[in-house]
């Protein structure tokens, strides 16, 4: 049994009159992969935004078991939950546009090179040596995922598949203890999907790190989980292995409706 | 580092070679004081643009306020000048003026920069009249009357080495990665809070740095026109830096300087234009706006390492 990294309990988001997530406890152990399923409006992104820090959470405990104890993240603004070891990218890409690819993975990485203010204005021989540290580690990474070639372009100019793969990079950039992917095979082909999946498992493998997925291609989904999480109407249906879930009724139930 | 040294040689040439010219100018007698005049409002003009552009165009925080903060170092020089005359005196009245715009632009960057677009717009601007008609109703700013007789401690020579010196830097500030982590902010705010950006925190950063430049553009500006009224940092005056940056190109610290440099020619020209000046002034932004609504610019920016890249990939095909 490997030990936990991050933990929520009786996790509740209403907005107004709606329960958006209804009292789900979840858990991710280290080095763990970890899917999130359920159908459309089933409150995964909603899910993956509470323990962000996106949106505030209405009640419950989300906590990171770090080397110096355990620390609680909500309440805490995502910016400082990002520093704490969470990372994740978006359903809908959001990349800085306007800026090149290295200059997107350089932002990420803004609080593991500290310059000083007064030592970047005045350009003392600290400031090269911080800023070549950092656009080497920045340049290292997208080599690893063979983003060499693109470094010095505008992040738009990508096409789609590649605008993934560097959000992931980016969102690797900030090292964390657990990176959270929304929906990463959306609107990519089969041959793309396929690429996807070994790019998740060789972070998983090189990186050390727990990876939490939602994603609605289940030849994905069951490719690569240890461990899935099936959520319907914000509440959690089901928990298990990729077997024991395609046998579950409740979720057959809940993916294909009632046998008439 | 190296080659980085000689890119910031080249820049320096650029500097003193500005310098040498005017003086050269000068010299020969053809800068009389009116073009003097137009010269130095040009300076001081891309001082305060560079400083709104770092919050327009980098933060992506639409400020309405500028002049406020300007207010702010034209009167801090005013009063202390009139009391201390010398250089020093001048500097002292500076950095005074610099500390205060800052604090004033802490206090009303925090409630208000969590507002968006034309919201932080409204809200920066009614934070400039405040400012405006603090100084019109205290004693120590001579209420409406403003400011007379501030002694004359500023040559064109000192506003074309603040101009250099506040440019290198904002500059500096941006290509950092301070200034990338501000460019986030204006890129996608909620992606750079989840790469652990505080965008409050840079937010505040861009607009408070923005103010102390504002605060140096006042400074000397009431140094060197004598007179300053508090008439003179209304809603008008902060449009008309935000045209600057606008029309050279929001998010272009080039585009600011060539901006400043075009708009203080054409306001000197049209001079002999009497009324018809407005109305051409105003036909010329609106074209430009027509034709190139990214302002003349865009965001590109003149650099030498990328020429001297382009050259030798051009001598490199020669061959």
């Amino acid at each position: 049994m490997s030990s936990p990294l991050l933990t929520a309990q009786q996790l509740v988001k209403s907005f107004g009159g709606l329960t958006a997530v209804s009292n789900v406890s979840v858990h991710f152990d280290q080095n763990e992969l970890v899917g999130l399923i359920g159908p459309n409006g089933a409150g995964k992104t909603t899910l993956f935004n509470l323990l962000t820090g996106v949106t505030p959470v209405t009640s419950g405990a989300i906590s990171l078991y770090t080397d110096n104890g355990v620390q609680t993240l909500n309440g805490k603004r995502p910016a400082e939950i990002a520093q704490a070891g969470l990372s994740r990218t978006f359903q809908n890409i959001r990349l800085f546009k306007e800026l090149s690819v290295l200059d997107n993975v350089r932002i990420a990485m803004t609080n593991h090179y500290r310059e000083g203010l007064l030592t970047s204005i005045f350009r003392t021989p600290k400031f090269y040596r911080t800023e070549a540290a950092m656009t080497a580690a920045a340049q290292k990474l997208l080599a690893i995922f063979d983003l060499t070639e693109v470094a010095d372009q505008p992040a738009k100019n990508l096409p789609y598949g590649i605008q993934r793969r560097l959000e992931i990079v980016r969102a690797l950039a900030t090292k964390p203890k657990i990176l959270f992917l929304d929906e990463p095979a959306a609107g990519m082909n089969p041959e793309e999907t396929a690429d996807l999946t070994r790019l998740i498992r060789q972070i998983q493998h090189d990186f050390h790190i727990t990876i939490v997925l939602i994603e609605h291609d289940m030849s994905l989904v069951m490719n690569v989980v240890e461990r899935l999480y099936v959520l319907e109407h914000g509440a959690l249906l089901a928990e298990g292995t990729p077997t024991e879930i395609q046998q579950n009724p409740a979720v057959i139930k809940a993916y294909l409706g009632d046998e008439a | 580092m190296k080659a980085n040294f000689k890119y910031n040689l080249a820049w320096l040439g650029v500097m003193v070679l500005g310098f040498v010219i005017i003086d050269a100018c000068e010299f020969l007698g053809i800068i009389n004081t009116f073009i003097e005049n137009m010269l130095v409002t040009m300076g001081i003009n891309i001082i305060l643009a560079t400083g709104l552009n770092l919050i327009i165009g980098f933060s992506g925080q639409f400020s309405l306020g500028h002049a406020g903060f300007m207010a702010i170092g034209a009167y801090a020089t005013g009063i202390i000048t009139q009391n201390i005359a010398t250089p020093l005196g001048f500097y002292l009245s500076m950095g005074v003026g610099i500390i205060i715009a800052m604090i004033a632009a802490l206090i009303v960057g925090i409630p208000t920069l969590r507002l968006r677009g034309d919201y932080l717009a409204i809200a920066t601007m009614g934070a400039a009249e405040i400012i405006r008609i603090l100084i019109n109703n205290f004693k120590i700013t001579n209420g409406a009357a403003g400011l007379f007789n501030i002694p004359p401690l500023v040559t064109w020579v000192t506003v074309y080495v603040l101009m250099c010196l506040t440019t290198i830097i904002t500059v500096n500030f941006i290509h950092s990665r301070n200034g990338r982590a501000i460019m986030s902010v204006r890129e996608d705010e909620i992606a750079a809070e989840a790469m652990g950006i505080n965008t409050t925190r840079w937010k505040l950063a861009a607009f408070v740095f923005g103010a102390g430049t504002a605060a140096i553009g006042g400074s000397l500006h009431a140094a060197y026109i004598q007179t300053i009224a508090p008439g003179d940092f209304n809603i008008m005056a902060s449009i008309a830096i935000l045209i600057i940056v606008v029309l050279g190109g929001v998010g272009s610290i080039t585009g600011t300087f060539v901006a400043a440099m075009v708009l203080g020619a054409l306001d000197t020209i049209l001079q002999n234009f009497g009324t018809l000046r407005m109305i051409i002034y105003a036909l010329a932004l609106i074209l430009i706006m027509i034709f190139k609504p990214a302002g003349l610019l865009g965001n590109w920016e003149f650099s030498f390492k990328r020429l001297s890249r382009r050259l030798r990939k051009e001598s490199a095909i020669h061959e």
